[in-house]
């Protein structure tokens, strides 16, 4: 799309310079010839005002005390109050590391497994295996966070489950009360991450090691290198470029997280919140289930803005590396 | 000798990807065990994947409770159904003329458009305007409206296919033959961009299936509940089950029957996926290439 991007956008600045030159009563006409163009965009265009734009103006309320009897636009204006009650709680801090911690072990963890099992993928010979695998592997990301949340009870539920009632007695070991006991959460959230999401990424990274020129392998073939020595050699240098944009991108959204994930997998228990509590969850149950919408409010801007700050800066990276890759 | 070596090294790669598919399908596996286990085998030896006793309890159970299955599922179709295809048509409206240079104002459409990538409002400013300013709380619309286009990422892609897969001379040439605007867009640049919209309605399809987050907090209603928003109120509180089903089924309960509660919600979760699994290999090609599309292109 980028490239594409790039080369349409010069040619619109000719466009536009015509345009200019073509003075304000041509433009005029212009945009009558084409009213029926500007008519079939008013649909998507009031969706994402209503949708997208709309929410964006809403982000004063973490600014106001916000009372229903004097509706939202004339509640008082009570500055970085908010702020100020979300930043003294231990919660600002926690949900911050939280969600900083985990992301980064996701990315870290996904991005190596995946580009693992992608390299082994494209190793299969028989087309019909290789193909049935990837369908597999995608299984997990097909299905909704509800369901996983079933399939991770019925492994981990305290009186039934199955790792404490068939799998730890054969290893000798006590039954776990799982959901009571945050410092499993990490790993067991961990776990459950990259069976969900390890099929996307590799699939991803695997179209990119088909579209590698196969001559490549075939020259080092000749030359006598070894598998390893081909997979250190080109396929790992040539989806670099892949794995580095699929990283930023998630960079970028390292201040947002899988609400599912931490909100349906552990059954929104609230012993576990110490170690399953990140700024989604944390702006969810504020706002649901104590009615506290200075504190969600706060919490949410702060989110939307440093997440904001975060794309942008990604995506300067990622331009100052490859400019065709770059969102903008 | 080489050979040998090779056959060895493929060898070695289906054993890997055994254990990989084991890991992938075992818990789907465990969860349909249970739903057919017998209740007091569960309380004595746990969910197993070779249960020592079956019973159909379970499914006898949900069958006398059917009517919340069956108008979930009808909620959840309805939804589907709607929103990819309201969701598709907006979607192909805005991104067409994004693509034709003619489009006055391209420029700055393209960044309004973008923008919703980059920057959003969150939870809770888009809350208080779907309950407050739209009163959506509790109407089938809030489970449809809010995943229309969510943002502007699949607009931008559609954008991305008008512009490289539609030849400008067809446009032109329809154009000189005296073809209007809406006609062109509708006779000749939609039926060669069936690829497009099939594999991005795919996705708005799952999306719409797999959307529990909207019902959870605009539905509160329990007779307007999705499939998955069932699932969820199951999941989170097993008694959900059985003060809705007590409500219709008085006479079953005070007949002697004990419920099968561990059970039953297996069967539940069963009956929600069992669906959908059976349809992916249908789509499933078309469903590669839609999260290839996405993640290069986006």
């Amino acid at each position: 799309m980028n490239t594409v991007a790039a080369k349409t956008t010069a040619k619109e600045e000719a466009g536009i310079k015509s345009g200019r030159k073509l003075g304000f009563k041509k433009k005029l006409s212009n945009s009558l010839r084409y009213w029926p163009l500007l008519v079939m965009v008013i649909p998507g265009v009031v969706y994402l005002f209503i949708n997208n734009y709309l929410p964006m103006f809403g982000l004063i309320i973490a600014f106001k005390d916000v009372n229903f009897t004097k509706g939202i636009l004339a509640s008082d204006w009570i500055g970085f109050k908010n702020f100020e009650y979300l930043f003294k709680t231990s919660d600002a801090l926690l949900i911050t590391r939280n969600t900083l911690l985990y992301n980064s072990i996701f990315i870290l963890l996904n991005t190596t497994i995946a580009i693992a099992v992608a390299i082994m993928l494209n190793e299969v010979k028989k087309k019909f295996f290789s193909r049935f695998y990837q369908s597999v592997v995608l299984i997990p990301y097909l299905i909704s966070m509800v369901i996983v949340g079933y399939l991770v009870l019925a492994m981990l539920s305290g009186e039934t489950g199955f790792i404490n009632k068939q799998l730890l007695p054969m290893l000798g070991i006590e039954a776990i009360s799982w959901y009571s006991e945050p410092k499993y959460w990490p790993i067991i959230l961990t776990i459950v991450n990259i069976w969900k999401n390890v099929g996307y990424l590799c699939v991803i990274y695997l179209a990119a090691i088909i579209g590698i020129d196969p001559e490549y392998y075939e020259a080092a073939t000749i030359d006598g290198a070894s598998k390893w020595q081909q997979v250190r050699a080109i396929t790992v240098p040539l989806i670099a470029p892949v794995v580095t944009i699929m990283t930023l991108l998630q960079i970028g959204r390292i201040f947002y997280s899988d609400f599912g994930l931490f909100y349906q997998v552990p059954l929104n228990t609230g012993a576990l919140l110490s170690t399953t509590n990140v700024i989604d969850t944390y702006v969810y149950r504020a706002l649901m289930n104590l009615g506290d919408i200075g504190m969600s409010s706060a919490a949410g801007l702060y989110q939307s803005v440093v997440g904001f700050v975060l794309v942008i800066l990604s995506n300067y990276v990622v331009s100052k590396r490859n400019r065709d890759n770059a969102l903008f | 000798m080489v050979n040998g070596k090779q056959k060895l090294f493929q060898i070695g790669l289906h054993v890997v990807f055994s254990a990989i598919v084991l890991m992938c399908l075992l818990p789907f596996v465990l969860l349909i065990m249970t739903s057919f286990t017998d209740e007091t085998m569960i309380l004595r030896e746990g969910y197993s994947f070779f249960p020592s006793k079956f019973s159909l309890d379970a499914y006898a159970f949900l069958w006398n409770d059917k009517e919340n299955i069956f108008r979930a599922y009808f909620t959840t179709i309805m939804v589907t159904l709607v929103g990819t295809f309201a969701g598709l048509s907006i979607s192909s409206l805005l991104s067409y003329p994004m693509a034709r240079k003619e489009m006055p104002m391209r420029k700055a459409l393209a960044f309004f458009v973008f923008f919703t990538l980059l920057f959003n409002g969150g939870l809770v400013p888009t809350y208080f305007i779907y309950t407050q300013v739209f009163e959506l709380k509790n109407t089938m619309m809030a489970l449809i409206i809010p995943g229309l286009l969510t943002n502007g990422f699949f607009v931008l892609i559609m954008r991305t296919f008008f512009m490289n897969s539609i030849p400008v001379p067809i446009i032109e040439s329809a154009s000189i033959d005296g073809a209007g605007e809406f006609k062109i867009f509708f006779k000749i640049v939609l039926p060669l961009s069936l690829p497009i919209l099939a594999t991005i309605g795919l996705m708005q399809t799952i999306g719409y299936w797999n959307d529990w987050f909207n019902g959870l907090i605009y539905i509160t209603d329990s007779k307007l509940f999705s499939l998955q928003n069932l699932l969820n109120r199951i999941l989170l509180n097993a008694q959900f089950i059985q003060s809705n089903a007590s409500s219709m089924n008085m006479s079953d309960i005070s007949a002697g029957a004990k419920i099968p509660m561990e059970t039953i919600r297996m069967a539940m979760a069963v009956i929600g996926v069992v669906p959908l699994l059976c349809a992916y290999p249908f789509f499933q090609k078309y469903f590669v290439k839609g999260l290839v599309i996405g993640a290069v292109k986006g």
